[in-house]
């Protein structure tokens, strides 16, 4: 298969599999067995393009041109590979847990569900590949739209109003501050195209470069960076399997990542270091990643908890990618995948204390790591890698982050570590109360079923496997900012 | 001469002289008028055809000679204007197939395609004369029609809009009269070119300053540009849904295309842009009547009100457009006229199916309704995405054209305004969607449970097409890019007159008094070069 039909088939299969989804959907078995394939299938194409990448190709196709100059174009580089690959990786897991999930949980339109989460990974998918910021943009609209009807899948007055904020804010800043970014670029410097070392190098002002970096920052309001992060705590009332793929991994990532590759491939590391464009931002993240630290303790709902975790670990990316030397943007990448394994564990945690012990707020959860061992365990494992402590991947991620902000911004160390003990304030207390404290009366945990329980022991696994290999991610993002 | 030749002339006369037949023939007044409406268009795209290289057809009727004679001046916007208008026009009138669509009374309906066949007249008309008065003419052609189909809606109300409507309407046209005859004054000619060709030299003038004036507000009114749109909401949502649908897609499409020829081949660019400043005013009112009729928008409660202010704000960014005073501003208006138009004509259509199915369009009592009837909620999904401008519809490639224009002429402000802008479309639309889908249903449909299939297939190709041309936009672009810049680069050449005219007084006298024929009041001594020096 040539590697034009390799990129279009790994978006492709999770478009078929939401066909196949939603021809199946009177059978819940066959339909689970579909999205089960389709994950799979998708995983495989993916994986097939990863030594491509890892040999330093770059994988492309062109299709055909939206707009006069904006072809939508898809083009494998190391950025996007790695987003790829972490997407595609989770989706067969959470796949087998939302199947559990779902059915534990009573859940109405299941069918509805498994169509818009193949949507989902299609678009993230698709923006992970595309080789202009037109395309992306294209994509980064359909993720929005395809998951709102996730957010709101449970059609009461509460998802109405979630849905409202998510829509709201997510819709708006990028048809307003992304929109606005894109064109201004594409008249600056006549191409939407990513390049190495940037398109905006001598076409735009200098004076006018933090600007276009804000309506780029802001426009990516998947990234939630703070005051435009309302909408991901709200996200939170959708089931628990699109919390954790979608409002953990698939689309939070997809904004960060698009920060990240708007300043690798359209500002150019060289041309934001020299300017110091970006210094607010690296303020901005550090104020996020506080911030979202301190409110994640006040918040007493689990699911609550990790949203405003979310958003500060969110901001360590960002941070990478204003502080825009090679290891800032190296330790962003390698976040990206750790914080996903991670976050992801404890989501499933999360999901499976609500259906399975019927807990919500971690005030009632005192003992329950007993009765549950196997989610509390993989919940510890989870929290250790958000905390950045070895023998976890997140060790390396907030290691590269730190060395980054070394040469120049010494500051940002000190936020780091600040932030890794806010981080065990707000995350071992839910392990340590579940292990230690004498069980409630009320605590009644049914045991959890294999479908939930492998792909959260599988995440945490993972978790202490990044810490001995991750070399690969720094293998493969070396090269585009300079280290080979 | 083949019958190529006669399409301009016969774009016009078609629905014209098909207005009496179908009026004549009451039993068949339904096919007989769709018949028309589809000859018609299928004529208009045939002009686009001959006009892609680039070419401009000049029709002289009757073959006299302008300007004693009256002209079809058929450009490519011009080409692209009437196809808009007529296509929507087809699909328009298709829809009037099913009654709730109609609202007209059993016997009566060959008089509601008669006054829309002569309503399509005046539009084709006044887009494709070369001659001032005409212009007028077919004005008032499409405008009475218009009062009348609007009067022709189911409530009382509609006789009310109709009323306002009559009013203002009546003071726009009576502007543009005003203007037209005051251009005649200074520069003694009615043919379009002639008098842009004339006006260039006479531009200290306060004639051709109060001709501009009366022009372009007169315009402004029927155009429903902030703060003269009070018309509008009431004429598009008390008429029938059919009729609503097509001058929501056509009419002040039309008028647009006035404003354009006034703005840009009239009175010239130069003159209008860079002298007046027209645009700074154009422009800021613009950004008013998008933030206006948007945010009116927001708080109706019935879905075709709904869509007429959001109509208001839409005019906003066609104004917009052709106030950044250049080439690819005017390729932006003529991109964002036939994206608007296909999208709005759609979102009518699939509200007269909802009418057609629920009994009623108040928001209310859409609960529950992308349960009940899943594909027309779908429907006005995908027509509500393409009015907010996702990438992926007509809506985005338009806006694309306008943002890449404002960033061009270095109105940096303006293009993020715009897009601010298009944030509260998110809102009018999300509220529609939110109410289908997430509201649970509480009440069954109180009409019967007829598929709208006339209504509903229009619409679907409709918003076909616009998904279409918004994943692949090259064709469209690359001809509104030639259309806009023949437009933009035309250089006026005064018609039937020897170049270069020794006196150049007395030709424009003997000109005006010729073809002033028809106008009881020919000016006496009072156009002329002359009038320019005075302050």
């Amino acid at each position: 298969m040539s590697d034009g039909m390799l990129i279009l088939a790994c978006m492709i299969t999770p478009l078929v599999g939401a066909l196949l989804v939603g021809l199946t959907g009177k059978r819940p078995n066959v339909r689970e067995a579909m999205t089960g394939l389709a994950s799979l299938t998708t995983l495989g194409f993916v994986l097939a393009l990863f030594p491509k990448v890892m040999a330093g190709e770059r994988p492309s196709i062109k299709l055909f041109e939206m707009l006069p100059g904006v072809p939508l174009a898809f083009e494998v580089e190391p950025l996007g590979m790695v987003y790829a690959l972490v997407a595609a990786s989770l989706w067969p897991l959470t796949s087998s847990y939302a199947a559990g999930y779902l059915r534990g949980h009573h859940e109405k339109n299941q069918t509805r569900f498994f169509i818009c989460f193949a949507l989902a990974i299609f678009a993230a998918l698709a923006i992970a590949f595309s080789a202009n910021l037109g395309t992306l943009f294209f994509f980064y609209e359909v993720l929005t739209l395809s998951t709102y009807p996730l957010v709101t899948h449970a059609q009461n007055r509460e998802a109405r109003r979630a849905g409202r904020v998510y829509l709201g804010i997510l819709m708006s800043t990028s048809v307003c501050f992304l929109l606005a970014a894109v064109s201004w670029t594409y008249f600056k410097a006549g191409t939407l195209d990513f390049r190495d070392g940037g398109i905006l190098a001598g076409r735009v002002e200098e004076t006018a470069l933090p600007w276009l970096l804000g309506l780029f920052a802001y426009g990516a309001g998947k990234a939630a960076l703070m005051p435009l992060h309302r909408w991901l705590p709200n996200a939170m009332v959708a089931p628990t399997p699109v919390s954790a793929l979608l409002h953990a991994v698939a689309v939070v990532k997809a904004g960060v990542f698009t920060i990240l590759k708007v300043v690798v491939y359209v500002f150019g590391l060289d041309l934001l270091t020299r300017t110091g464009a970006s210094e607010w931002l690296m303020a901005v993240s550090a104020f996020t990643i506080i911030t979202g630290s301190l409110i994640a303790f006040t918040q007493d709902n689990l699911k609550a908890r990790l949203a405003y975790s979310t958003i500060a670990q969110l901001a360590y990316i960002v941070l990478g990618a204003a502080l825009a030397t090679p290891d800032a943007v190296l330790g962003g990448a390698l976040h990206i995948v750790t914080h996903a394994v991670g976050k992801i564990t404890l989501f499933f945690c999360a999901g499976a204390i609500i259906v399975f012990a019927h807990e919500t707020n971690i005030s009632r959860m005192d003992g329950l790591g007993r009765k549950m061992p196997w989610t509390y365990g993989a919940f510890l494992i989870g929290s250790v890698s958000i905390i950045g402590l070895p023998p976890t991947g997140g060790a390396w991620s907030k290691w590269m982050l730190a060395l980054g902000a070394a040469e120049d911004h010494a500051f940002y160390i000190a936020v780091l570590m600040i932030s890794s003990l806010l981080n065990i304030g707000y995350l071992i207390p839910v392990a340590a109360r579940g292990f230690f404290f004498k069980p409630g009366a009320h605590l009644h945990a049914k045991p959890t079923p294999l479908s939930v329980r492998i792909p959260l022991v599988t995440t945490a696994v993972l978790c202490v496997v990044l810490f001995f290999s991750s070399s690969f991610v720094i293998d493969l993002v070396g090269p585009i900012v300079g280290r080979p | 001469m083949t019958l190529s030749d006669h399409l301009p002339v016969l774009l016009v006369l078609t629905p014209l002289l098909g207005a009496p037949i179908v009026s004549l023939f009451r039993s068949i007044s339904r096919p007989l008028a769709t018949l028309l409406a589809a000859a018609t268009a299928a004529i208009a795209w045939g002009l686009v055809q001959q006009t892609a290289d680039g070419s401009e057809l000049n029709y002289h009727l009757g073959g006299w000679a302008p300007p004693i004679g009256i002209e079809y001046e058929i450009s490519m916007a011009a080409a692209w204007t009437v196809a808009v208008v007529s296509t929507l026009a087809f699909f328009s009138i298709l829809a009037g197939c099913h009654n709730a669509a109609r609202e007209v009374t059993e016997g009566r309906e060959h008089l509601y395609y008669a006054a829309f066949l002569l309503c399509l007249a005046g539009l084709l008309g006044m887009a494709t004369t070369g001659d001032a008065f005409n212009v007028f003419v077919f004005l008032e052609i499409s405008s009475l029609s218009t009062y009348t189909l609007v009067a022709m809606g189911k409530g009382r109300r509609s006789f009310t809009a109709a009323f306002n409507y009559l009013i203002l309407g009546t003071i726009g046209g009576t502007f543009i009269l005003l203007g037209i005859g005051l251009a005649f004054q200074a520069t003694g000619s009615l043919n379009i070119d002639d008098i842009a060709a004339r006006i260039q030299d006479l531009r200290g003038s306060r004639t051709v300053l109060v001709a501009f004036g009366f022009l372009a507000t007169g315009l402004s009114i029927k155009l429903a540009v902030f703060p003269l749109h009070q018309w509008l909401p009431g004429a598009y949502a008390e008429s029938p849904t059919a009729v609503g649908a097509f001058l929501a897609g056509t009419a002040t499409k039309v008028i647009y295309f006035q404003l354009i020829r006034v703005c840009v081949m009239l009175f010239g660019a130069s003159y209008v842009f860079e002298e007046l400043h027209f645009g700074t005013l154009l422009r800021w009112l613009s950004v008013f009547g998008m933030f206006v009729g948007s945010l009116a928008a927001v708080y109706q409660t019935s879905l075709k009100r709904l869509l007429a202010f959001s109509s208001i704000g839409q005019v906003g960014y066609l104004t917009l457009a052709l106030s950044l005073g250049s080439e690819l501003g005017v390729r932006a208006g003529l991109l964002h006229l036939a994206a608007h138009g296909i999208t709005k004509c759609a979102l009518f259509l699939v509200t007269g199916a909802i009418v057609a199915t629920t009994g009623s369009d108040r928001l209310s009592r859409l609960a529950g309704f992308g349960k009940r009837r899943p594909l027309i909620a779908f429907a006005f999904v995908v027509g509500g995405i393409g009015l907010i401008g996702v990438p992926g519809t007509a809506g985005f490639v338009s806006k694309w054209a306008l943002l890449r224009a404002a960033f061009e002429s270095g109105h940096t402000i303006i293009a993020v305004l715009s897009l601010a802008s298009s944030m509260i479309a998110v809102v009018y639309v999300w509220r529609v969607v939110e109410v289908m889908y997430l509201k649970p249903s509480v009440e069954t449909d109180s009409a019967d449970g007829s598929r709208p299939w006339a209504l509903m297939v229009p619409a679907s190709i409709l918003l076909a097409v616009s998904i279409g041309a918004g994943l692949y936009s090259a064709p469209a672009t690359a001809y509104a890019s030639r259309a806009a810049s023949t437009l933009w680069n035309r250089v006026p050449v005064a018609a039937g007159l020897p170049e270069p005219r020794p006196v150049h007084h007395d030709d424009a006298h003997d000109a005006a008094a010729e073809h002033g024929a028809h106008e009881s009041a020919a000016p006496e001594g009072q156009a002329g070069p002359e009038e320019g020096s005075t302050p």
